[in-house]
């Protein structure tokens, strides 16, 4: 198990052979990346801060009740700081297990518990020269089923 | 007693700092240095945000001890 921020881009296949293993069966890569759109404006950029002491800490934290909820799954996972451009992986999640449903339910448990808990902010940029902090929760107060949020 | 306060993302924009210094008397809780800050800048606030000491969340009760760090934590956005 190994979590870590990230101040560069993050190589995708080396997370997945990390978790790779003779006796795991099944191995599980959630790839979250930087959108051109997002609650309906069109989005150039993206910043990602964080309270770092406290995101190293609540994400390993999650990586540990991942594993242990779901079978001693292996997690690794990398979310990456700094300036994103489109289509850049933001975070990455491999996880493996002998069995698939573990693969997939740690793996979803670490996305929806990181969404929920580390200290990371976004900065957007728009098209038009504008920038703002994104706020989930106000999203999610006028968010319509379907209205599906990213990574 | 000192106590650090840390500001982030949106909080320290509006508040045009990331860190904030305060003396309290001992005794003082979380919700004492959310107030105090909420003092400098009415209304940059929201009336509940999350709080964290020493790097992990607390409850506005928190108690708090010299040389703690308390952040303000805006509404979190990773993934």
């Amino acid at each position: 198990m190994r979590t870590a921020l990230v101040d560069r881009p993050i190589d995708v296949t080396a997370l997945a052979n990390e978790v790779a293993s003779a006796s795991n069966g099944a191995s599980v890569l959630f790839i979250g990346t930087v959108r051109n759109v997002n609650d309906g404006r069109a989005v150039t950029g993206m910043e990602y801060t964080a309270y770092r002491g406290m995101a190293e800490r609540e994400l390993a934290a999650i990586a540990r009740e991942a594993s242990e909820e779901f079978g001693g799954s292996d997690v690794v996972v990398e979310h990456r700081l700094g300036a994103l451009e489109l289509g850049d992986a933001s975070v990455v999640i491999a996880t493996a297990h002998p069995h698939r449903g573990a693969a997939y339910a740690a793996s979803r448990y670490v996305i929806e518990q990181l969404k929920r808990r580390v200290p990371i902010w976004k900065l957007e940029h728009y098209v038009d020269g504008t920038r703002e902090w994104v706020d989930p929760t106000r999203h999610a107060a006028h968010a319509s089923p379907g209205a599906e949020t990213q990574s | 007693m000192q106590v650090t306060v840390l500001l982030f993302a949106s909080y320290a924009d509006t508040l045009g700092t990331s860190s904030i210094p305060l003396e309290l008397s001992s005794g003082a809780t979380a919700g004492d240095a959310l107030d105090q800050v909420r003092s400098l800048a009415a209304d940059a606030l929201p009336s509940k945000p999350l709080l964290a000491v020493n790097e992990r969340y607390a409850r506005p009760e928190h108690v708090l001890a010299a040389g703690d760090e308390v952040a303000i934590i805006p509404p979190v956005a990773g993934g």
